[in-house]
Formats: structure tokens, sequence, C-alpha cells
């Protein structure tokens, strides 16, 4: 029993930095901008929750920089793609190799210092309730943000007018400049956001998961993420799930490993990307329906008309 | 004349290379629908633009009961009580009614029971409207009512319309023409921008003409002929093409249980489609935009392939599993209806452009080498022969005006002799001048033996052109029966569904039942 909690508790801790990173991604292609920059902004935002929470020995002052420094990726990939018009593909490609190249060196004093232990919720008599407790109240406090978060993105696009325009600005950006919203407003509001998560995705890893630097450490998880969104059809609560079962895998598949069945560890490794794309490509196959729920302005510039 | 509700003076705005509006002055009355005429290029839509606050004009001043009036952005010109009803709908496919309804509206309207307000505004003007379906799934027309109702619930004083029955058939622009009517009766001025004089004449009590961003004319259209309106609008006196009829010869084109499912989202399906087009005649084909035309016309082109290679047969030989090119080669040309993207490649020169469709028949490349110089003089030949004005063969078709271009594509298909035309909208968009040479190049390919197809939104058009007419509604095409047999009336109805005149043989026409 306590073995299914250690597991279930790994599976969170697995999967909120692509809880993170994939409902910011998800509000960005809701507004039709396609970032690929995920996995830089991620990195960025690592590096400087780790250095900050360090320097500083205050976690939450490294959460703020990793908020602040995945939205300033964003808001460069903003300047060019929303401002210069850039092609969002390949600024994003761009963006992605520029973070992990700007966390190395970055990150070059940090190798090999640890953050130590990132607080926790802690209610009296809740979190020491056997087996329950620690899964549901005995998390860090950034898992229950992960989740309000998805909540949150949810009920504002189905409850709030905020959310009604930018999924309006995702499907035609050109008529909702003739109602008169403010298109390329809206989508950097947007990409501030998706690069403040992705940040907060990153930081995650480095100052919770794994609490010291490795270079390269998010091995992927930007384009897990993106992959995820797409997965989710943009829905906020099928990105959860998505984001869970890839953690699940992940934790599962080590633990076979412990149990020492009978595969190459290099196999079992592969299992979370391998199934993600299959459940992506079986997801897919029904185009009409993703075509459905993709934005229809999905990486199209917008230029208003003179 | 009533008392002037918007008052414009010496409105004028360039763009780079145009003066869009020069010196424009007019006013609209309190309850009056008055009409803004013209050509496309004429200006119009730059200056509704301006009054509804998308646009800001470089010099004159507007004045809104007589109070200075200058919209930064098109939520001022709302709150001002201006609606506007868009040529191509602002709206969105994958939102309800509803959302739609509520984004442009001000976020103080759209609070409430918006759904209930909907519903009473859509039955007392007999728009019927379910606030919660998709718009994707809605046809043209009620995508019409549902700007109409947005615009209806912010009470306006005054409704912008720019285009508004283009895609309408004739049997919806009458609802649409009651309910403009009951506005003005109650006081609610109407702007109404179109090029279709007999409507205006119908509809409009002031008129203003423009020419080239400049007022040319006032009048009242009452008062007026269509033919005198036309002219006022093009500066010149017009020729309508001639109408003898030809001889048909052999069936070119045969259609038969053509059957598709739509690859979009809101596409329409194609269902049992049958159709013949004979050597010598033009068959148009009629129906509002969205009622199946587009996959049709991708059927017909082997961009989808059909199910059975004899769905659709050229000179009785299957074709319906080839691939464009198999087509072409065959004998089978096309226009389709987007010039720029579908028809031509933007950033490709005439020459490049000439090679992608009529590689095959003009022998423009051996053994997978093209044939440049071969290649430059056809495109010179079409220029040529079909008038197109540019400053060379070498230049990008991005740079040739809507109708110069649209001459061009459509000279380059007839050029290569087909046995078989289909040409999407050949005239949509393009000036007076050009669309009747292309319906002259079109008339006179039929005399020399082409089968020509033709689907258009315009039926004066079709008309004009035809000797048979078929209607396509809802993904089914109706027998295709003479023009002489037909009347407006009897399509309209087609076009709505109503009737379903699928006779086996011609001429078999039902009445039609309303």
């Amino acid at each position: 029993m306590e073995l299914v909690v250690n597991i279930l508790l790994g599976i969170v801790i697995a999967a909120t930095p692509l809880v993170f990173a994939a409902i910011g991604e998800l509000v960005v292609e809701k507004s039709g901008v396609l970032n690929l920059g995920v996995e830089g902004m991620m990195i960025v935002g690592a590096i400087a929750g780790f250095s900050v929470t360090i320097q500083t020995g205050n976690y939450l002052a490294g959460v703020v920089a990793a908020l602040v420094a995945g939205a300033l990726m964003a808001l460069l990939f903003g300047v060019l793609t929303q401002t210069l018009l850039a092609n969002q593909v390949a600024t994003g490609l761009a963006l992605t190799m520029f973070g992990l190249g700007l966390a190395a060196l970055w990150g070059q004093d940090y190798s090999g210092k640890a953050a130590g232990n990132f607080p926790k919720l802690d209610i009296p008599v809740l979190s020491d309730l056997p087996l329950v407790g620690k899964l549901l109240f005995g998390q860090d406090y950034l898992v229950y943000l992960s989740i309000l978060l998805v909540v949150g993105v949810s009920w504002f696009f189905r409850k709030t007018r905020g959310g009604l325009i930018i999924r309006a600005i995702g499907e035609n950006h050109d008529a909702a400049h003739a109602i008169g919203y403010p298109v390329v407003f809206y989508r950097y509001l947007t990409l501030l956001f998706g690069g403040a998560c992705a940040g907060l995705g990153g930081a995650y890893l480095s100052v919770v998961q794994t609490p010291f630097w490795a270079e390269g450490m998010t091995a992927g998880r930007g384009w897990i993420a993106l992959a995820l969104v797409v997965f989710a059809a943009w829905r906020p609560g099928r990105a959860l799930l998505g984001a869970y079962l890839f953690g699940g895998i992940t934790i599962l598949q080590l633990h076979s490993q412990g149990f020492g069945v009978k595969v190459e560890a290099q196999y079992l490794s592969m299992l979370p990307y391998l199934a993600t794309i299959a459940v992506l490509v079986i997801i897919s196959s029904d185009r009409l329906k993703v075509k459905l729920n993709a934005p229809a302005c999905l990486t199209q510039p917008f230029r208003a008309a003179t | 004349m009533p008392e002037p509700l918007l008052e414009l003076d010496g409105i004028a705005r360039a763009f780079p290379g145009v003066l869009a509006n020069d010196d424009i002055s007019f006013s609209v009355g309190k309850g009056e629908i008055h009409a803004l005429l013209g050509e496309n290029g004429a200006g119009k839509s730059t200056l509704v633009k301006i009054i509804y606050g998308v646009l800001r004009p470089d010099a004159g001043a507007m004045t809104l009961r007589g109070k200075p009036f200058a919209p930064h952005r098109p939520s001022e010109a709302r709150a001002e009580g201006i609606g506007m009803i868009f040529q191509h709908f602002s709206l969105f496919e994958a939102l309800t009614v509803a959302e739609n309804i509520a984004l442009g509206m001000a976020p103080e309207l759209a609070k409430g029971d918006l759904r209930g307000r909907i519903v009473e505004v859509s039955t007392r003007y007999g728009l019927r409207l379910d606030p919660d379906l998709m718009v994707g799934d809605l046809s043209v027309g009620q995508r019409q009512r549902v700007e109409i109702v947005r615009c209806l619930l912010q009470d306006p004083q005054l409704i912008i319309m720019d285009e508004p029955t283009s895609v309408l058939t004739p049997q919806e622009v009458e609802v649409l023409f009651e309910t403009l009517r009951r506005l003005a009766g109650e006081g609610c001025s109407i702007l109404y921008i179109s090029h279709k004089l007999e409507e205006i004449r119908a509809l409009c009590d002031h008129a203003t003409i423009l020419r080239g961003g400049k007022v040319v004319a006032t009048c009242t259209p009452a008062e007026e002929t269509a033919r005198s309106l036309a002219e006022m609008m093009l500066g010149e006196s017009l020729s309508p093409p001639a109408t003898d009829r030809r001889t048909p010869g052999e069936v070119r084109l045969r259609l038969d249980g053509l059957s598709m499912a739509s690859e979009t989202q809101f596409g329409t399906d194609l269902e049992d489609i049958a159709l013949e087009v004979r050597s010598g005649e033009i068959v148009g084909i009629a129906g509002v935009a969205g009622n199946g035309q587009t996959l049709l016309m991708s059927a017909l082109i082997g961009e989808v392939r059909a199910a059975r290679p004899d769905a659709i047969r050229l000179d009785g030989r299957p074709i319906g599993r080839l691939p464009p090119h198999g087509r072409r080669k065959a004998g089978i040309c096309f226009v389709p209806e987007e010039r720029l993207g579908h028809a031509a490649v933007p950033d490709m020169s005439l020459t490049e452009n000439v090679i992608l469709s009529a590689r095959m028949r003009k022998n423009l490349s051996r053994n997978s080498f093209l044939n440049l110089q071969r290649a430059a003089r056809y495109a010179g030949d079409v220029v040529a022969r079909f008038g197109v004005k540019t400053a060379g063969v070498d230049h990008a078709a991005r740079s040739l005006s809507g109708g110069n271009l649209q001459k061009f594509v459509v000279g380059r298909e007839i050029m290569q002799e087909p046995s078989v035309l289909v040409a999407s909208q050949p005239t949509w968009g393009v000036d007076a001048g050009a669309a009747a040479f292309i319906q002259e190049a079109l008339i006179q390919l039929a005399k020399d033996g082409t089968a020509v197809l033709v689907i258009s939104q315009d039926l004066d058009e079709l008309f004009a052109i035809s000797d048979r007419i078929a209607v396509i509604a809802n993904g089914r095409l109706s027998a295709a029966d003479p023009v002489d047999t037909l009347t407006i009336e009897q399509i309209g109805l087609r076009m709505g569904g109503q009737a379903r005149g699928r006779a086996n043989a011609p001429g078999a026409a039902e009445p039609a039942h309303a």
C-alpha cells in the first residue's frame, strides 16, 4: 500500500511541470498563436528559478523569477512574431535553441548545487491521515496551484467575456479586428501568460522535482507539453489528463525497472514518449474532429487591414 | 428632406498609390434609406470603414445629430448608435449565435438575459434564430440574421449594410427588404451599399454615386432607370453581351451519381449529382454560396477524387479517379473561384503560372525540363489576346489588378483549347469592363464547340450567358432547364431548396410552389 502511495506521489510530481507548460501553451494557441519555444522558456525558467532560490534562499523569490524569465522569453517571441510578423514556427524553434543555450551559460556556476526541499502543505490531522493524507493534503503548494490553474483557465474560457474574446480572436482574427478587438494586444497577453506558465513548469523541475540544476534538464518536456495541447484538443481538463498520463507512464516504467522487468532500460525510458505519440496519432486520425477544435487562425500572422 | 442624422463634409483618405476617398460630402436623413452606389474600387468600403471607426480620414469632418463625430474605434461608433452589417460576415463559425452576438456588443449590453433578448428581437422582426446553434452550421441567410439581430440589440440609429444581398436568394432578399423598410419606418436610418441597381431602385430613398473615390452624382433612385444609374456609376455606356443561341452538339461532360462527403468542418456534402454538358453550350449552376459549389469544383478539378471513375465522364471516358493533370491532358480545363492563391500562385511570374496549368496541353516541358521560352511565348500570347494590362510576363501574378489577373487566368485556360471548360465565379469582384470581356470570351469559346460549365452566384450573369441553368442547393443539383423556360423567381425557390426540379429530361421543369 505504501508503494502505491509512493507511485501516485511520483506521478503527481512528474506530471505537474507538464501541466503548467501545457496549460500556458493551450491559452496561447487558443488565441491563434503557436509558440514552439516552450522547451526554451521552460529551461530558462528552470535556471532562473533555481539560481534565485539559491541566491536568496527564498522559494517565493525563485518562483517569481521563473515566472518573469518565462514571460520575458515569450515577450521576445511576441515582438518578433506579432509586431515584426516573423514566421511563428521558425521563431519558436529559434526561441527553444536560444533558451537552451542561455540556460547553459547562466547555469555554469550552479551545477551540482542543491536547493533543499520546497515547502509543502501541512494541515494538522488531515495531512497525517494514513495513505490519502500525503496524497491529498501533503503536496507542495505548486501542485495545488497547477490544478487551480487548469480549473481557472477552463472557467475563464467557458464563463468570461475575456475568454470569449480570446477564443474569437483565435477563430477569426480578421472578424475580431473588424468588430474592434485589439488582436495583437490580446495575443501579447496570452503569450506572456504562456511564457510565465512555461517558466514555472521549468522551475518546478529544478526547484521541486529534483532540487538541483543540470544542463538540458527539461529533456524534451516542452515538446511533450506542446503535443499534449493537441492531444487534449485544446481542452484544459484533457490537457491535465494527458499530463498525468505521461507522468504516470514515466513513473511506472521507473518502478518496473526497479522490479527487474526483463526489458532494456532504454526501451522503458522511451515508453512515455512512445505512448504519447501513439495516443496523438490515434486522436488525430479523425481529421474532422481535430479541425473542429483547433483554433482556425493558428500560426497565421495577423496584419491589420489599412 | 428629413432632418439630417449623419453629415459628411469633405472626407478624404489616401492609401499608398490611390486616393480612395476624395472630398466626399453627403448627408443621411433620419429614417432614410440612403444608397451608396459604385463599382468595386470606387471607395465605398473605405468610406464606411471611416464612418464605423475602423479607419480615420486624412481630411474632412463628420457630424452626427449636429455634433462633431470622429470615432477612433468601432466601439465608439457603436456607442453613438451606429451599427454595421459586414460584406464578409464578421462571424466566428466555431462559436454559438449568442456568443457571436455578445462579442459585437458593448460589455454592459451583453450582460443579463442576452439569450432571451435575442429571441425577442428576432421574433419581433421575423428573423427567427436559435441562440444556441453553432454559427458554422447556419446557412448564409441565417448568418446575416445573426449580424442584423446583433445590430438591432444595440438600438441603432444608423445601420450600415455593405453588399448585404450578394449572398441571399431572391426570397431572402424580400424578407430583408421588409425588415429594412420597417426599421426605416421606426426612424432608423440605413446606409445601403451595393452595386445592384434594381435593388437600389426598389429600396432606397436617395442615392449617392461614387466613382474613383469621388461623388459623381446624387439622385432619387426610383426616378432613374437601371441603365441611367449604371451609366452614372461607370461613366460610360454599356452593351450587354450578345445572346444568340448556339446549337448544342454531343455530350462532352457527364456527371452521374456523383456523391461526396465534405472534408471541411462546415462544408456541404454532394449528393447524387447528375448533369450533362454538350459541345457548344454554356450550362450555368446557380446557388447561394456554401451549398456545395466548392466541393463540386474540387471534384471536377480532381483535387478530391470521386468514389467511382464513371461518376465523371469526359467524352465518354471515365475520369473520376484521375488527378488534375490527368484530367487536363484528357481535355478539361478549369478556372477556380479564387484567382490569387488557387488559380494563380501570387508570387510566381505569369510565365511560371502558365506552366503550372498548360504544361501538358501546350508542351511546355519535355523529359522533366521546362521549355521556358515556349512558356514565355504562350504567356505573351495570352496577355496579347486577352488584353491583360501588365508590365511583362516575368512579373508576379500578385502585381496584376483583379480584373487583369482574371482575364489572364481565363485566357490561359481558353487558349489551351479544351473540350470542356469549368469556371467558378469567372467575373466575381472584377470591374464591369473585364467582366463583359470574360463573358464574351466564354460565349465565343462555346461557339467554337467547347462545352462550358459556369458555377456562379450572380444570377444576372447566368441568365445573360447560359443556355441552360441548374441550381445547387444543399449539395443537390436540380435539372438544368433552358433559360427561356425559367424565371428568376423559380431559380430563387430552388436556391432555397423548396422545389426539387430533378426531372430527367431537360425542359421538364416543375412549376414552382411557394
